[in-house]
């Protein structure tokens, strides 16, 4: 599949933002200036970006607690984002959200879900709403290995495919949830396998490969659009960091993360054969990384400049309308 | 005015706002075999046959469908045949629906409706009798809605399928071939509001669902004991109408509050710790509270009918206050 060069750079400028990002945010965390949660998306680029390239803004996804990688392939506001995840009122969310809740439904991101599996059944409803409608819209679901084990994986998908509702499940296999291997705790050779037993296409991709991930992802949504029906994919691809920030991954080598580091980095990867392709240059690339550096220090700069929320916000947004109980 | 009855103003509610609204859909099991379950979708397949959807028995996905739907602009209305089944969608209505607008910051709005067949019907035991809206009366974004009449059914429908915010729409399934006055033309009921089905001066009755009707009953006998008794539909448990129950309880000074769940953390507990700490100083005698025994329903006929708070109960508690 040809991608024109707009496109390429445009994927690239993604999938560094998330690298970036995902670095500061690690540093920021360290450094107490972030509390709670931070699951990290670093290394598992390719799959967020390949997918929300097909994607416009009226197409909704739903993401999962490794979540800022989704929300930045769909275009939201980095600045928003880390002030959301420093917990001040200009965040995304205004700060009642966090890193594991973060959304931007202008954007078409319905949210990141501290429920594993939880995003499922919500796309597949996002799905519905779009055939009833009949827009040709698509919802697409992001969720781990993990997730493919819950049962609202498997509520969800039969629905999907009872209905051929207009969905992508985007499976990130990325061998471990938490710290349970998916070679021990996915019964079945593997997730993709799993489509056949709903009706509906299901195919293993390369999530470590940006291409790879571009075209079959197209193919699927272009699909669901022309009505055709869900697909599953499956990518396998890797987490360079653990579960969250802190967790001391005792259940995996370091030389593993190394291998993965070293030899299946998505960006690296991505360089070395767009400039080998003469398709962009590193004059262009590093260019486009400079850009995000920028933006990602101003967005810190903007969070840490931010307001707090105000006490009165505490009840704020709970009901349209919201009553004192007492 | 025209008689129907709680099934039938329910399912006049659902067309006249499917009518209304084309975001508005209905899903769940079964509901277009035979009109549903209860007869409430009845008529609905043939009218607006592309806006509803039969399931699979899935009531996650049901739920989680309709959550995400709500968020993409649609307003579901979505039926769990037994209330007890909604414990498989916890999940969804708990962490996802009553909690998206939070989270989002007020991005997203849930305008769903769970609608919940609940409490004894034909000795079903413990799996198909079930209550508990006091588990959703915890969860702050959510809204319990419990009607005992069919005007209240109809109208209150109509405002939960209109609300911005996910209502959880608690329907007795003893009740729905009660037959009511149902007003002609556009009846609304709004969600908050209780209402004062008797006036009286001597003790108020705080009820909901099916024990508004045996209050009522309990009310006439109790004339002859020589008390006149107010009492009081609460129509809404969240948000509860703390004002118009206070206003009562202060004038009357005695308070019994009922339910057909048990007691025990129920609905009727919150109710009755509202009342003792806004009317202390009013009361003349401790809130009462009526619900059922901290137990499983049994199946036995024998065993269920001391379960279920039935007239003696309210008039029993009535005297007992005002002794």
């Amino acid at each position: 599949m040809e991608i024109p060069k707009e496109k390429l750079l445009e994927i690239y400028e993604r999938m560094a933002t998330i690298r970036q990002f995902e670095e500061r945010v690690r540093e920021e965390f360290a450094a107490n200036r972030i509390p709670g949660f931070v699951h990290l998306y670093a290394g598992e680029e390719a799959v967020a970006v390949g997918v929300c390239a097909h994607l416009t803004d009226e197409d909704m996804i739903t993401s999962t607690h490794r979540g800022h990688g989704h929300c930045i392939a769909k275009g939201v506001d980095v600045k928003a984002m880390m002030a959301e995840l420093y917990g001040r009122a200009t965040g995304v969310c205004k700060g009642k959200g966090g890193s594991m809740h973060i959304a931007d439904l202008d954007r078409g991101m319905l949210g990141a879900n501290g429920i594993v599996g939880g995003g499922i059944p919500l796309a597949c409803g996002a799905a519905l709403s779009a055939q009833v409608l009949g827009k040709d819209n698509v919802a697409v679901s992001f969720f781990g290995d993990g997730g493919a084990n819950e049962g609202s994986f498997h509520e969800g998908l039969n629905l999907a495919g009872v209905w051929q509702l207009p969905a992508v499940f985007v499976a990130e296999n990325n061998g471990w949830a938490e710290s349970t291997s998916s070679d021990y705790s996915v019964a079945g050779a593997d997730i993709a396998g799993r489509a056949r037993a709903y009706g509906m296409r299901g195919e293993v991709v390369d999530g470590l490969d940006l291409f790879d991930v571009y075209e079959k992802a197209g193919k699927a949504i272009a699909a669901a659009r022309a009505g055709e029906g869900p697909t599953l994919l499956e990518c396998k691809t890797y987490r360079f960091y653990g579960h969250h920030e802190g967790d001391k991954q005792g259940y995996r080598s370091q030389e593993e993360v190394e291998e993965y580091r070293k030899n299946h980095c998505v960006i690296k990867n991505f360089r070395a054969r767009t400039t080998d392709e003469r398709a962009l240059t590193d004059e262009e690339l590093d260019e486009i990384e400079t850009r995000v550096s920028e933006s990602i220090e101003s967005a810190v700069a903007y969070a840490a400049d931010s307001p707090w929320p105000e006490p009165s916000d505490v009840t704020e947004d709970v009901y349209v309308d919201y009553k004192e109980v007492l | 005015m025209k008689t129907l009855t709680f099934s039938g103003a329910l399912c006049e509610a659902l067309h006249e706002e499917m009518e209304r609204d084309e975001s508005v859909f209905v899903m769940g099991e079964d509901v277009i075999t035979h009109g549903g379950p209860y007869k409430v979708t009845d008529g609905i397949a043939e009218r607006f046959p592309e806006r509803i959807f039969e399931t699979p028995i899935a009531e996650a996905g049901i739920v989680g469908l309709g959550v995400g739907a709500a968020m993409a602009g649609m307003s579901p209305v979505v039926e769990i045949m037994y209330m007890d089944f909604v414990t498989c969608a916890m999940d969804e209505v708990v962490n996802q629906a009553a909690k998206m607008r939070y989270m989002t910051g007020g991005q997203a709005s849930v305008p769903m409706v769970i609608r919940l067949p609940c409490g004894v019907g034909r000795l079903l035991a413990a799996q198909h009798s079930q209550i508990m809206e006091s588990w959703f009366m915890h969860v702050p974004g959510l809204q319990v809605v419990v009607p005992s009449t069919p005007s209240d059914a109809k109208g209150l429908l109509k405002s939960a399928v209109r609300s911005p915010d996910p209502v959880l729409f608690f329907e007795y399934k003893r009740i729905y071939t009660s037959k009511g006055e149902v007003p002609d033309g556009e009846h609304i009921v709004p969600i908050g509001k209780a209402d004062i089905s008797r006036e009286g001066e001597d003790a108020t009755v705080v009820a909901i669902g099916p024990m508004v009707q045996k209050s009522l009953e309990a009310a006439v006998l109790l004339e002859d004991d020589g008390y006149d008794v107010e009492v009081v539909d609460v129509r809404s448990l969240s948000p509860l109408d703390t004002e118009t129950i206070c206003e009562s309880v202060n004038r009357t000074g005695h308070a019994v509050v009922c339910g057909e769940d048990s007691s025990f953390a129920g609905a009727v507990s919150e109710i009755a710790a509202m009342i003792g700490e806004n009317c202390f100083d009013s009361l003349k005698a401790p809130v009462t509270r009526i619900g059922s025994p901290h137990v499983p329903m049994p199946f036995s006929a024998e065993l269920a009918k001391h379960v279920v708070p039935e007239v003696a109960n309210v008039t029993e508690a009535v005297n007992r206050v005002m002794a």
